[in-house]
């Protein structure tokens, strides 16, 4: 490809034109806007349903078997099919982008949700009940706060495939950024293209150093270890994230 | 509901059983890209994935492994349609500059599968079977790569159905197969055989799924199956 990329150079066509850039930054910033909203609406969505189902299933584990095959079919439908069926629904809207994308984000996090749940362990439980702890009060407390790396790491894979996958609404004409995409594509052009790309995998990744950010900010037991057991302690952690990032891929 | 009707009597009309743009053809032809990139993708990823598992020790080891997971899943962020007009816009609408993003797409989930399977094997196990006399070689492949299976086989599945849906996306810069009802359906506003189109794909995607569960039931050795179902 880079191959390619210089015989482009050397046809006098560069790769990147930053002058249509400057020209363009209005669009630009309204396509990143629709771009933002259409990931992150699902995700938000996707979370309201996702908390209660995962709890339901958690408690009442004869739910867990046909939610999971429910939500692994959901995770095979493929975007674009999806778009496609709902267009006599909702019409070429960004509802229709939204849709599919929530389904997808639903797949994701409701597994995340139930594992979260389950690496609560029993004797933990079992204190926070010799302690007097209601149900309530023990979930919202104690097993919720246990249970949060693992639904944060489901909400990091959601959110950052979700913008990625919206740019597959531009085929419709809601794609945010990814109408950056088609237009590149339909004028033999590649200074939107690679625009697009940049800013869709920026947006990805500051979405998932904020994600990781209140992650941070909501487990401070996770970082109460400091001095000479912090180094350690880190060490640990980082090998547990190695860990649960694939492990989430396979709840998939 | 008068679209439903129309996508499902679409695919009642005989002109669409046979010709270059019949399902039968067109059907062939998504299954022939899909495999071709599914075979590259396991070409390169699953050896790798099985070697880096299987070489725990070493600072080098870890180093490329860290690598391996962080890259994976900085890959996840990267848009397919982007990739896919960047290739074609690039070079040509051929099938190599196509083929490229779908394996690109497909080989991270295997690639980490593979190896995480691997190195989470558990360690007594590992040195029960050096005890044994196996070699590393014997190692990796009698022991490590069977336990691992059941998340290598879902690395696979992972990666073969985004192939395949990947590959009806990529109808928008030419490709054939089953993305051209829905990519040609749209731009000539014939909602009928978009429709039809979105349901073989999805019909597509549902088969992979199928093969890959019934692949998990019957390739996964009986003592870890308790396991892999859960």
């Amino acid at each position: 490809m880079s191959r390619a990329a210089l015989l482009a150079a050397a046809d006098g066509e560069p790769l990147i034109r930053w002058d249509w850039i400057g020209r363009n930054l209005d669009e630009i910033g309204s396509l990143l806007r629709d771009h933002l909203i259409m990931s992150i609406v699902p995700v938000v969505l996707g979370l309201a349903v996702a908390l209660p189902a995962g709890l339901a299933c958690a408690q009442w584990r004869r739910l867990y078997a046909p939610v999971t095959a429910v939500t692994s079919a959901l995770y095979a439908l493929p975007a674009i099919a999806v778009f496609i069926v709902l267009i006599p629904f909702t019409g070429l809207t960004r509802t229709t982008v939204m849709i599919p994308l929530t389904l997808y984000t639903l797949s994701v996090l409701i597994p995340s949700v139930v594992d979260g749940l389950r690496s609560v362990p029993e004797h933990v439980r079992l204190s926070a009940v010799a302690m007097g702890y209601g149900p309530a009060r023990r979930l919202a407390t104690v097993e919720l706060p246990i249970a949060l790396p693992v639904v944060m790491s489901g909400l990091r894979i959601a959110t950052v495939s979700n913008i990625s996958l919206v740019s597959v609404g531009a085929l419709l004409g809601q794609g945010g950024l990814g109408m950056l995409f088609t237009d590149g594509a339909n004028r033999d052009f590649t200074t939107p293209i690679i625009v697009g790309i940049v800013l869709s995998v920026a947006l990805a990744l500051v979405a998932d150093a904020l994600l990781l950010l209140v992650q941070w900010l909501l487990t401070p037991w996770s970082r109460a270890g400091r001095g000479r057991g912090a180094r350690a302690e880190r060490r640990a952690a980082a090998a547990g994230h190695a860990d649960a990032a694939p492990v989430e891929e396979a709840a998939l | 509901m008068n679209a439903i009707w129309d996508a499902i009597r679409w695919f009642f009309q005989s002109a669409q059983w046979s010709g270059p743009d019949g399902i039968p053809h067109r059907l062939l032809e998504h299954l022939e890209y899909s495999g071709l990139a599914f075979a590259i993708t396991v070409v390169l990823a699953l050896p790798l994935g099985l070697v880096l598992g299987h070489q725990r020790r070493g600072r080098l080891a870890s180093a490329l492994g860290f690598l391996v997971v962080g890259g994976a899943n900085g890959a996840r962020a990267l848009p397919t349609l982007g990739l896919l007009t960047l290739a074609v816009t690039l070079t040509s609408s051929d099938l190599v500059p196509i083929l490229l993003p779908l394996v690109v797409l497909a080989v991270p989930p295997v690639l980490v599968n593979t190896y995480t399977g691997v190195q989470q094997v558990e360690p007594g196990l590992r040195d029960a079977a050096e005890g044994m006399g196996m070699t590393g070689r014997q190692v990796l492949l009698k022991v490590e790569a069977p336990v691992a299976l059941p998340l290598i086989l879902l690395g696979l599945r992972t990666a073969a159905i985004q192939i395949v849906s990947t590959a009806a996306i990529a109808a928008f810069v030419g490709l054939g197969g089953l993305g051209r009802y829905i990519i040609d359906g749209l731009k000539r506003q014939e909602y009928a055989t978009t429709a039809g189109g979105a349901i073989l794909v999805i019909l597509l995607a549902f088969a992979v799924q199928l093969c890959f569960s019934v692949l998990a039931r019957t390739a996964v050795s009986p003592g870890l199956r308790r396991s892999a179902s859960s």
